[in-house]
């Protein structure tokens, strides 16, 4: 049933790369649903991405009770973290409750009303213009969103730390440069790609086969938030693994 | 002109349509009709492709659409204009975008040329001023009138109608029938109208093909229905007292 499922996936994810009808409609979609995913993301992604940074650097300090261990290293640590971990994963995780809900309500409400059913009639290639332009918006903002999100992790983390005491800004400051490995960066960004990838997909595939009415459309969303989230831990642990 | 020949179709191990074989002439309303079940509905889906039929033929103007691949279906269904029973409008648009919508994807018209088609199209289903409306502020009968406006905003050679009065009252089912017959005549179309509205069968029914559990039991028009002696179709059509009654004065 599953192998059904991934192979169904799949087949869409190929009628979703065929050439657009018009160009121009698609590009308007494409930033209105960069809009969406990305500016409509932000102010969540950085009030979360900034406690998180703060919660990180108290946990490292209390954690790292010990006079041979420099404080220094409580910045590095949380740098490290949110850069290479957090901030792609909690961000990724975010987004597919919130974008992928919606994404999957929105597809599914249009297939159960017939929308998608007068797209085909009108001879519109109804997976490209409904999930392309979201599929776009989603492998260029996550990255995006997610280098906001290492930012005010970090930021968060010397606001957490210095606020409380648990480490001196110098010594935070001198830990988040110190030893910087920049491929760690090039790692993140590489998650984040994938993880937009599958934000904006699964949901549309969830929504783009419903059957039924309101209440399927609902389990559709709820499902799309499930698998989302499973397959970004599955696609995290791959890609470390991979990469590190 | 569309053809179908020994159409099939089964769910699992039900067979919905049972080998239906019907011409349907331009310039005329041709209804299908029947009861709840009888697959009518998953005809006119086999006929534009939103399902498959597992056996037979579906021909428009004799060339073959279950063969065409992808690319060949498209350049069909720019010809196709459909009506669906919940009017399927796109509710994040206003009424002229909606209409509009089909012009943007496949032509390369101005905003004012395409501006004019819509008011021209609202205005043939007596829907002028109603352009900045989202379909959630329209009534029923409004609603289906936008989906014909926009269904022949491309000048459709082929207009589909899934059951385009349920839900209306009868006055608003009665304009929207004559609105249909209106479009087929002027524009020479060729209509599929799906319905169970006894008003529609007796209104425009040029040509009627009548399914009963997946067969084709009957075809004619609405001028020779009343006069047949196959009990199924004598069961649907007069099914109620006050038809019964009529019967007599046909």
């Amino acid at each position: 049933m599953n192998f059904t499922n991934f192979g169904k996936y799949l087949l869409l994810l190929k009628a979703v790369f065929r050439k657009p009808e018009k160009f121009k409609i698609y590009m308007k979609a494409i930033f209105q649903q960069m809009d969406f995913v990305g500016v409509g993301s932000l102010g969540l992604i950085a009030i979360i991405s900034t406690f998180i940074g703060a919660v990180m650097t108290l946990q490292i300090a209390f954690q790292l009770v010990s006079d041979f261990i420099p404080k220094t290293i409580i910045g590095s640590v949380n740098r490290d973290s949110s850069i290479l971990e957090l901030s792609p994963t909690i961000t990724a995780i975010v987004l597919a409750g919130k974008i992928g809900s919606a994404i999957s309500s929105e597809i599914g409400t249009m297939r159960v009303s017939e929308q998608i059913d007068a797209l085909e009639i009108m001879g519109i290639n109804s997976p490209g213009y409904l999930i392309l332009p979201k599929l776009i918006a989603g492998i260029t903002m996550v990255p995006v969103l997610v280098i906001c999100s290492m930012f005010l992790s970090i930021g968060g983390g010397f606001l957490g730390g210095t606020l409380s005491g648990a480490v001196s800004p110098a010594e935070y400051i001198q830990g988040i440069t110190t030893d910087f490995n920049p491929y760690t960066i090039v790692v993140a960004l590489v998650k984040a790609f994938v993880f937009g990838f599958i934000i904006t997909t699964v949901p549309a595939y969830e929504g783009f086969y419903v059957k039924g009415g309101a209440l399927e459309v609902a389990q559709a969303s709820t499902r799309a938030v499930v698998v989302s989230c499973i397959s970004i831990l599955a696609c995290d642990y791959i890609v470390t693994q991979l990469l590190l | 002109m569309i053809e179908i020949k020994d159409v099939e179709k089964s769910f699992g191990s039900n067979t919905v349509l049972k080998g239906i074989s019907a011409k349907f002439e331009a310039g005329v309303t041709n209804l299908i009709i029947g009861g709840s079940g009888s697959g009518k509905t998953t005809l006119l889906k086999c006929m534009v492709g939103l399902q498959t039929p597992e056996k037979g033929s579906v021909q428009y103007d004799g060339r073959e659409f279950t063969d065409m691949d992808f690319e060949q279906r498209i350049e069909v269904r720019k010809e196709i204009g459909m009506l669906f029973q919940g009017s399927a409008l796109f509710d994040s648009m206003t009424v002229e975008e909606n209409i509009m919508f089909p012009l943007n994807m496949f032509t390369e018209q101005s905003f004012k040329e395409k501006l004019e088609r819509a008011n021209f199209c609202l205005q043939r289903v007596n829907l002028e001023g109603k352009n900045k409306l989202f379909p959630a502020e329209l009534s029923g009968g409004m609603k289906k009138r936008v989906g014909i406006a926009r269904a022949i905003a491309m000048n459709p050679k082929y207009l589909f109608c899934d059951e385009p009065n349920s839900g209306l009252d009868p006055k608003t089912s009665i304009v929207i029938d004559e609105l249909i017959k209106e479009i087929t005549e002027e524009y020479q179309t060729t209509t599929i109208v799906v319905t169970h509205d006894m008003n529609s069968v007796m209104g425009i029914g040029d040509y009627i093909l009548f399914l009963h559990e997946g067969k084709k039991f009957w075809e004619g028009s609405n001028k020779e229905i009343a006069h047949t002696d196959i009990a199924e179709l004598n069961d649907f059509v007069f099914a109620s007292r006050f038809m019964k009654a009529a019967k007599k004065n046909f």
